[in-house]
């Protein structure tokens, strides 16, 4: 009976991880800013929707009298980046699952980087350079507090 | 597999949503009178059935999110990840029979 050849070892370390790091780091981040857009959207829906008058409630000063608490505008804040982070990052992984031109592939994830930055940056101006009370407007447009100055 | 269909569709439905809500906010920033005519038609019927929609898409796609969390976390959940997807089922159903009268009733009855 001959020897058993001698085995080789492979040239290159056998790797465990099937992602590699930064889609390591996209599943971890999409598990953990769901869960905590779960918190935020069920607090900013019954807020807005299940509390007061609902959706009849929602106009000019009842935004600003809201924003003008610099809790939302943070809460606001979080909610937005969070959002269209976990949003574009599922957008990337099913424009990968169907987006097979490499053209198309191209120019719908380039699409979609500029979507998300654009949103992001213009909402988190709205937030921070907002003025609740502008002057020259309506007053009965306005929050009540405006009257104070 | 349909849970996997569910939790792409109402994703993409979401997302697009989200883009068209943070512009529609961004008109506080133009003026009240602006904000108020572009925000005046949410409160219309055809607004109202569609945010009822937007409601049922993301507290579906929440309570799906958790149990592919507990599925990939646990594995009881794996095991039992049928059960879950009725457990998914029946947590949206209470949702909505929360939150539906009670937006209708904005809507459509005035209250």
């Amino acid at each position: 009976m001959s020897n058993a050849p001698d085995l080789k070892a492979p040239k290159k370390a056998i790797s465990h991880s099937t992602l590699g790091r930064a889609r390591r780091w996209s599943w971890m981040f999409q598990r953990i800013s769901g869960v905590i857009l779960i918190l935020l959207i069920a607090i900013h829906l019954t807020m807005n929707l299940v509390m007061g008058d609902g959706i009849n409630q929602i106009d000019f000063a009842f935004v600003a009298g809201k924003l003008a608490n610099p809790f939302w505008q943070w809460f606001d804040f979080l909610m937005l980046v969070l959002a269209m982070l976990h949003g574009a990052n599922g957008m990337r992984m099913i424009i990968d699952d169907y987006a097979r031109k490499p053209w198309m592939h191209a120019t719908l994830q380039w699409a979609l980087r500029i979507a998300t930055v654009v949103i992001i940056v213009l909402g988190t101006l709205v937030l921070f350079t907002f003025d609740p009370c502008p002057a020259g407007s309506d007053p009965s447009l306005l929050p009540s507090f405006c009257e104070d100055i | 597999m349909w849970m996997w269909v569910v939790h792409r569709t109402t994703g993409v439905a979401i997302f697009f949503f989200l883009l068209v809500h943070v512009l529609d906010t961004a008109l506080v920033r133009v003026s009240p009178e602006a904000y108020n005519e572009v925000i005046g038609h949410y409160k219309t019927p055809i607004y109202a059935i569609i945010e009822a929609g937007l409601v049922a898409a993301i507290s579906l796609h929440a309570l799906n999110g958790l149990r592919v969390i507990a599925v990939d976390k646990w594995t009881w959940a794996l095991r039992r990840q049928k059960v879950l997807v009725w457990v998914v089922w029946i947590g949206f159903a209470i949702v909505m029979i929360g939150f539906l009268p009670r937006h209708l009733m904005h809507a459509f009855g005035g209250a």
